[in-house]
């Protein structure tokens, strides 16, 4: 991933091309590889702070192009004033420095920090359990004579902690994106106000290794190597009071090879301005810094020195002879402190934010090689997007349309159901009563008849008792008397008397209809 | 982020708190340094300052030039009968790079021929502010590119220096007109030019005169009363801008003057030197372009103006519903009034009240 990010470096011709260049100050535009290059290490590493005075440069191409002639002033005009009155309004505006400090818990990074800065920053210890690595930002704001610095320092907490370390680098490269993407939208915005922002995009990352003595652990390759791309590494030696002086020059060999091998990208300190060439080109071979943290003071001879006392001595920690802290503190702060904010700026900031654009679907040269502004093809996005909301909508109303349709022809086909039946009951109602009605009827008129019958019953009766012929045939008559039978009959439809003939045997149930014939 | 925090820093004066031990004999941290280093960087990088003359033909805009960056910057060309005054106006801008003590400007100076010189002067400044925006349109499509240039070439206007005729009575209505409309787009200093054609007290009633004449207007002039930060600034502004405009002299030819070679200008009745503060204001005018308040133009210029141009300019060109960056404005041709101008304020305080 390193290489193509080279790869395109050189390619974009809108970029400093030179990017092969050493630093060295050689203001031709097309220097190339052919300088030699100066520090050993450097040697198989492509210098990352490789964009040489990209303004002289640029000044000198255009002043060929523009016949910019320079002008001999005879007489004292008096702008050397200018960087003093550019030093003011920063001195006013206040500097910012965010320092991302990437090591495994307990390694000594906020002791580190306590040191680098003379200050005891709160911190208490924190814990080996965490379940997943979280960074803790926290800022503070010091003051050195007239310089005020807002220095954001950010931990990752439990880095290395936990026993599947898988998604260990993820939280980092995330937050360091967030930063990004928090510059980037405020850049973005319409009305913004970028001089008064808070700039909390990450200027270096201080990678502390443990001193094992032997080789990078696959943890640390990895990390560094996924965020080397995004932002300026200082890979540290971390407690280099417990590695001996030739363990620690061999580690150091074996480190850096590792990491050319590997092409992890880690910052090299500039060294195109004559001031800091010599020095950065000297320090670049020391790195890793094998450094010491302490905020203890130990009286040493007859002073009170930053030590770590131990039975057998005292580490002292400004002490070079013992650790490379004075080294990181120069480099770091001293000499390269503005390099650092503008390489996160110029390099790493202006990747994100291509990258960012072109996943976004912006490009700077439309279809036929015609170089597209933003604006339009933010518009021509704008009006896909409404064109895309205006279709879901459409689409959406007509589903809902459609289903209101299909309710409702449940509900009225339920409702035509429940119609049906309430009218199939009704009328079966209707028929029950209608036959009910019959059988009332029919009843009645039995009722008449019998009545009528028991009448001329009795007046058979009354007329045979006056005959008085046969009193023994008589009672058996009447005991068979239909007469009598049919109270007993009219009430029970099912009986089937033959005896006069008159009533059939196969009265049906539903009977009375079948009934009919009286005397 | 958690709050900031004072901590007691051991290389400020202040007293350190008690759980820090005093902690200044172990030297200072260094964080001073990063001065020296901004200042490296500058001189590496070099300055650019681009400058405009505004005035009518004849006012010594050119040798005022000449005489600013002591150079040749401008041949100062006497016009010719021969060549016709041009109809329209045209916009001259020539760059130079000057060094001194191993610093590079590249100065850019853009000239106005014609400015105010037809019978008909309607709408005159249109060409003026039209290369302004231009300028300002060149940086912002630099700015949108998606791979763009590590130092996006600065061409904008940071500073419009306008000739007033030196009538000694007030300002024309053309100056008025004119200083109104650029006063919203380009810091503006005006000068009143060749006044070695007034005495000491025309000059002073003519400048109350002209400042009247501009609070009355509402035109405001660099340096803008809103943009002081804080009261020294106020204190060092309020000065300047009892002073302006200024009673320049242009000469660019040297004599000699009780054994020292100074640049004026000689006339019959003695001469006049262009550097000595009795005679005119012109050191006062070279102190606040360039030594004192050049990267001030330049920073009022990009944060202020440049941010006003590009809200207008974002905003006028899609419909967009009306978000969070919505600016209400006049249709363009009106540009907004000096309100406008306190954006910057107005976006700190913004920032503020949301971080609340």
């Amino acid at each position: 991933m390193a290489a193509s990010d080279e790869a395109r470096h050189l390619a974009s011709p809108s970029h400093c091309s030179s990017y092969g260049g050493t630093g060295l100050g050689d203001p031709r535009p097309s220097c190339s590889h052919g300088t030699p290059l100066k520090s050993p290490h450097s040697f198989h590493i492509m210098p990352k702070t490789a964009c040489i005075s990209p303004q002289l440069s640029d000044c000198d191409t255009q002043s060929k192009k523009e016949n910019i002639r320079s002008l001999t002033i005879c007489g004292h005009v008096g702008f050397e004033s200018l960087p003093d009155q550019l030093v003011d309004r920063s001195i006013q505006q206040g500097f910012c420095f965010n320092i991302l400090c990437v090591g495994e818990t307990g390694i000594g990074k906020s002791t580190l920090i306590n040191t680098l800065f003379n200050t005891c920053f709160e911190e208490h210890e924190s814990s080996h359990f965490c379940p997943n690595v979280r960074l803790k930002a926290q800022t503070y704001e010091l003051r050195e004579s007239n310089v005020r610095l807002k220095l954001t320092v950010v931990n990752t907490v439990g880095f290395g902690d936990q026993i599947n370390k898988e998604e260990s680098y993820q939280p980092i490269i995330d937050y360091i994106d967030a930063q990004f993407e928090a510059y980037l939208q405020e850049e973005l915005k319409i009305k913004r106000s970028l001089f008064s922002y808070h700039d909390s995009r990450i200027h270096v990352c201080l990678y502390f290794i443990a001193p094992t003595g032997h080789s990078l652990r696959t943890l640390d390759l990895l990390t560094m190597k996924s965020l080397d791309s995004k932002v300026n590494i200082i890979p540290l030696i971390a407690k280099a009071d417990t590695i001996s002086k030739t363990e620690l020059q061999k580690f150091k060999v074996k480190l850096m090879s590792e990491l050319v091998c590997n092409g992890v990208q880690i910052y090299q300190f500039p060294t195109d301005d004559e001031t800091t060439a010599k020095i950065n080109a000297s320090m670049n071979g020391h790195m890793p810094f094998a450094v010491v943290g302490s905020m203890d003071e130990v009286k040493v001879g007859n002073k009170m020195v930053r030590a770590r006392q131990y039975p057998w001595g005292i580490v002292q920690v400004e002490n070079e002879n013992h650790c490379d802290f004075v080294k990181l503190r120069e480099m770091l702060i001293c000499t390269n402190m503005e390099d650092l904010r503008e390489q996160t700026h110029a390099r790493h900031y202006e990747l994100y934010r291509r990258c960012k654009l072109e996943e976004m679907g912006f490009n700077d040269m439309g279809p036929e090689n015609r170089p597209l502004s933003l604006q339009e093809t933010y518009e021509a996005k704008r009006h896909e997007f409404y064109g895309e909301r205006q279709r879901k909508e459409e689409e959406m109303k007509q589903t809902f349309v459609q289903r209101v349709k299909e309710k409702e022809a449940i509900l009225k086909e339920a409702e035509r159901e429940l119609q049906a039946k309430f009218e199939h009951l009704k009328r079966t109602h209707q028929e029950e009563r209608m036959k009910l009605e019959e059988k009332r009827r029919l009843l009645e008129e039995e009722a008449i008849a019998f009545s009528k019958k028991k009448a001329t019953s009795e007046m058979f009766q009354s007329q045979s008792f006056m005959t008085s012929s046969t009193t023994m045939r008589k009672e058996k008559d009447r005991k068979k008397d239909p007469g009598y039978r049919l109270e007993l009959l009219c009430f029970d439809v099912r009986a089937c008397e033959t005896n006069d003939g008159r009533y059939d045997a196969d009265e049906s149930r539903e009977g009375f209809s079948t009934r009919g014939q009286h005397e | 982020m958690s709050p900031l925090r004072r901590s007691p820093s051991p290389c400020s004066s202040r007293p350190s708190s008690p759980r820090t031990p005093p902690l200044e004999r172990f030297g200072p941290v260094g964080i001073e340094a990063v001065l020296d280093q901004l200042k490296i960087k500058a001189m590496k990088t070099g300055f650019e300052f681009n400058i405009m003359v505004v005035g009518q033909s004849g006012l010594g805009k050119s040798t005022m030039v000449n005489t600013l960056f002591k150079s040749k910057v401008w041949k100062s060309a006497v016009p010719s009968l021969e060549v016709p005054t041009p109809q329209t106006l045209e916009l001259h801008s020539v760059s130079h790079v000057i060094e001194e003590k191993g610093l590079k400007l590249k100065l850019t100076v853009t000239d106005t021929p014609g400015f105010g010189d037809q019978i008909n002067n309607d709408k005159c400044w249109d060409p003026v502010l039209g290369y302004i925006n231009q300028q300002y349109e060149r940086y912002l499509q630099e700015e949108l590119l998606i791979t763009r240039q590590r130092h996006i070439p600065d061409t904008r206007v940071h500073c419009c220096v306008y000739f007033v005729p030196p009538t000694g009575h007030c300002l024309r209505p053309l100056d008025i007109e004119f200083l109104q409309r650029l006063c919203r787009t380009v810091n503006v200093v005006p000068v009143i030019a060749r006044a070695d054609s007034l005495t000491i007290e025309e000059r002073e009633a003519f400048r109350s005169r002209i400042q009247q004449n501009l609070k009355a207007h509402c035109i405001d002039v660099y340096p803008q009363k809103c943009f002081d930060e804080d009261i020294n600034d106020s204190i060092l502004n309020g000065k300047i801008r009892e002073q302006i405009p200024f009673a320049v002299v242009g000469a660019d030819q040297e004599h000699l003057v009780n054994g020292r070679c100074i640049l004026g200008r000689k006339t019959k009745w003695g001469i006049i030197e262009v550097e000595n503060i009795a005679h005119c204001e012109f050191l006062l005018l070279r102190d606040l372009l360039i030594r004192s308040h050049l990267q001030d133009l330049k920073d009022i210029t990009h944060n202020v103006h440049y941010e006003n141009y590009r809200v207008i300019r974002l905003n006028e060109s899609h419909q967009l519903p009306r978000g969070p960056g919505w600016v209400n404005l006049a249709p363009p041709g009106q540009l907004t009034s000096p309100g406008c101008l306190k954006v910057r304020r107005q976006a700190q305080k913004d920032s503020k009240d949301d971080e609340r």
